[in-house]
């Protein structure tokens, strides 16, 4: 930490090893509670959280491979398979519903042509919901992999699609 | 010349990185001098990127700065705001927990002592535990987050329990759609939240405090963990605070998306590694919170204002506000406002004032529909409401809450029966699954609100009679308070839950 929750992956880091992912849980585990540290840190490294990674956790905190799949699934953040190359995220909350954020939504869906959380054909971009990134008196908001944007409107959607490849 | 510009998230948002390097090559080509300051924002989200430049005579204003005004505000030939301080929104407020927000460098300790930093520290380290947390009672302080309870006695609980290992924990999971001061402060003085975690440390005997900060503010997240370096390089956070012999240790955790964290017993949960469900109470965090251990767990504004109670004294503090509700509130306004942004003033201002006067009524110049109070658990009020003045038992009294403090304003463009709607699948998506009237009843919600949409009025009943049940059998807020916005949207609005149906007959 500090970290970008979901980072675009690199390519040459889509088979992690087991000792690359014991040296990250390593690195998490004096932690008080470090379940959670340990998840973000192997997602930060590889995008996703791959599952050759639930057993190695399972076994470093002595609990269950079932409560590692728990928890994962709990959290929105975590995702066991890697995202699209930049996942942008629209923030469907009430204050971005106040100036237009359900219209933006909407039009970022069809042009992209996936539902919520799914993934371009071409594997550039995953579309999620986000409930408030906190710009609420700058909305719509946006964001793309770590950066913010404010008062999007469709003319700049539209840029930042085509930025990112969609 | 000193120019200052924000650094905040939402400046970012609307350009200000991109300002900033301008006037840096342009004042490189011109061999001009300047020294660039890189603050918080003072909240004035509308004027962002708000620039501020004192040539000697005070910081003047200039915003929305453009790249391209660059070559012109070094000129001097652009047009301006005039002094930031007295920009109306500015001057009618009442500063003292962020005081410093958009003033200082937030990452700048030095100038974090000199605009009155670490002073109320200094005061509490003098002071025993008991005469510290008789120090906030009396400042009349209560719960920020939005639950409003009495910060004192939450401490002399955590103070008097007898355990070897207690814990501050900072609840930074603003989730709250129109909420942002928690994110402002912490990106804007990062070094006020530490300060009121040591001193809630020294008041209840805990050592080891933790930042639980949600994912979807990563500047918030890099600013702290920077600010909490700098506070252990400087001997402020440690084994040895200020030379004090008194310890205090402080982590940041960060959240994974999860709307429920917020609750304070599914924070502890998630700091603990555990699926963020909630937890059934008592036993109450106070008692055992964190790991087991009596646990702190406050909101980031209540906690970033004990340093300036400590600072001015309880009794300095304690005179602003009405009735229960002392102090001051920083007020978000949000949505469809012509002037958005954080307006930190004394309770008791009515929420028309606010919504028309302050805020400058909507953008869209429309007439203003409704109002959320408190996110997106908080009920919303219509314009025949507006009379009703800003505190937590006003709020209380005419059927909602004031929630953080976040006001989002609708013009008469919004449907509330999709608002409603919207409430229930918000709740469905984010319920922790603990309990049934949350788990089951917010998708029952959503279709009953979808049988009225087509015009089946025996839906309305029904709709009322399952907020009911969520409303009295939740265990926490996020079931518990999905009926608010729900039946107000119902109540003052029914006309949007008619005629669709009139439509279909």
């Amino acid at each position: 930490m500090p970290h970008t929750p979901q980072q675009s992956l690199q390519p040459s880091a889509q088979q992690p090893s087991t000792a690359e992912i014991a040296a990250l849980i390593d690195s998490q585990i004096g932690l008080e509670g470090p379940l959670l540290p340990i998840l973000h840190a192997i997602q930060s490294a590889y995008g996703h959280v791959p599952q050759v990674a639930a057993p190695l956790i399972a076994e470093a905190l002595n609990i269950s491979r079932a409560e590692v799949h728990g928890v994962m699934s709990f959290y929105h953040d975590f995702r066991d398979v890697p995202a699209g190359r930049h996942v942008v995220r629209i923030c469907r909350a009430e204050a971005c519903q106040a100036v237009g954020g359900a219209a933006l939504a909407d039009a970022a869906l069809e042009r992209l042509g996936v539902a919520w959380h799914g993934t371009t054909a071409n594997g550039a971009v995953t579309i999620e919901p986000v409930y408030c990134l906190g710009l609420c008196a700058c909305g719509p908001a946006a964001m793309v992999d770590g950066a913010l944007l404010g008062r999007v409107d469709f003319d700049r959607l539209d840029e930042i699609l085509t930025e990112v490849g969609a | 010349m000193k120019i200052y510009v924000p650094r905040d998230s939402a400046a970012k948002a609307l350009g200000a990185d991109a300002v900033a390097v301008a006037l840096q090559v342009e004042a490189d080509k011109r061999g001009l001098e300047i020294e660039l300051i890189r603050t918080g924002t003072r909240g004035m989200i509308w004027l962002e990127p708000l620039v501020e430049v004192d040539r000697g005579t005070g910081r003047e204003g200039f915003g929305p700065v453009a790249p391209s005004d660059v070559p012109a505000l070094l000129d001097g030939t652009l047009a301006g705001l005039g002094p930031v301080e007295e920009i109306p929104f500015f001057a009618r407020q009442t500063r003292l927990t962020f005081a410093r927000c958009g003033l200082i460098d937030p990452l700048n300790l030095t100038e974090y002592e000199a605009h009155g930093g670490l002073a109320g520290l200094r005061r509490a380290l003098g002071l025993s535990g008991e005469a510290i947390v008789d120090e906030v009672k009396l400042s009349g302080l209560r719960g920020r987050g939005g639950a409003g309870f009495p910060t004192g006695i939450k401490w002399d609980t955590v103070r008097m329990a007898k355990a070897d290992r207690k814990y501050i924990v900072c609840n930074a999971d603003e989730g709250d759609s129109g909420t942002f001061a928690d994110r402002m402060i912490i990106e804007g003085d990062p070094f006020c939240l530490i300060e009121g975690m040591i001193i809630a440390g020294l008041g209840t005997g805990a050592t080891k405090g933790f930042v639980y900060l949600r994912s979807e503010y990563p500047d918030a997240i890099a600013v702290m963990g920077e600010a909490i370096e700098i506070a252990y390089r400087a001997g402020v956070l440690g084994g040895d605070v200020l030379g004090s012999g008194s310890a205090f240790d402080l982590e940041v955790r960060v959240g994974a998306g999860a709307y429920v964290c917020g609750e304070e017993t599914s924070l502890l949960n998630s700091l603990e590694g555990k699926r963020g469900v909630v937890r059934a109470k008592p036993p109450l965090p106070a008692l055992e919170g964190a790991f087991g251990h009596p646990t702190v767990v406050n909101n980031v504004l209540s906690l970033a204002t004990v340093p300036v109670i400590f600072e001015k004294g309880a009794a300095a503090y304690a005179d602003f506000g009405m009735g229960r509700s002392k102090g001051t509130m920083p007020i978000q306004i949000a949505g469809n406002v012509k002037y958005g942004g954080l307006f930190e003033t004394a309770f008791g201002l009515p929420l028309g004032d606010l919504v028309n006067e302050i805020a400058g009524g909507t953008a869209s110049g429309r007439p203003v529909k409704a109002v959320q109070v408190g996110g997106p658990l908080g009920a919303y009020f219509a314009p025949s409401q507006f009379d009703t003045p800003f505190g937590y038992e006003e709020f209380d009294g005419a059927g909602g809450l004031i929630g953080h403090a976040g006001i989002v304003v609708f013009d008469d463009s919004a449907d509330m029966l999709k608002m409603a709607r919207f409430a229930m699948e918000f709740c469905a998506v984010e319920s922790c699954g603990k309990c049934t009237p949350c788990r089951i009843g917010a998708v029952r919600g959503v279709e009953t609100i979808d049988r009225i949409a087509q015009g089946d009025a025996a839906a309305v009943p029904l709709l009322t009679d399952l907020c009911e049940t969520m409303k009295e059998g939740s265990l926490c807020a996020l079931g518990g308070f999905t009926p608010y916005p729900v039946m107000s949207a119902l109540t003052l609005f029914p006309d949007d839950f008619a005629a669709t149906k009139e439509a279909a007959e």
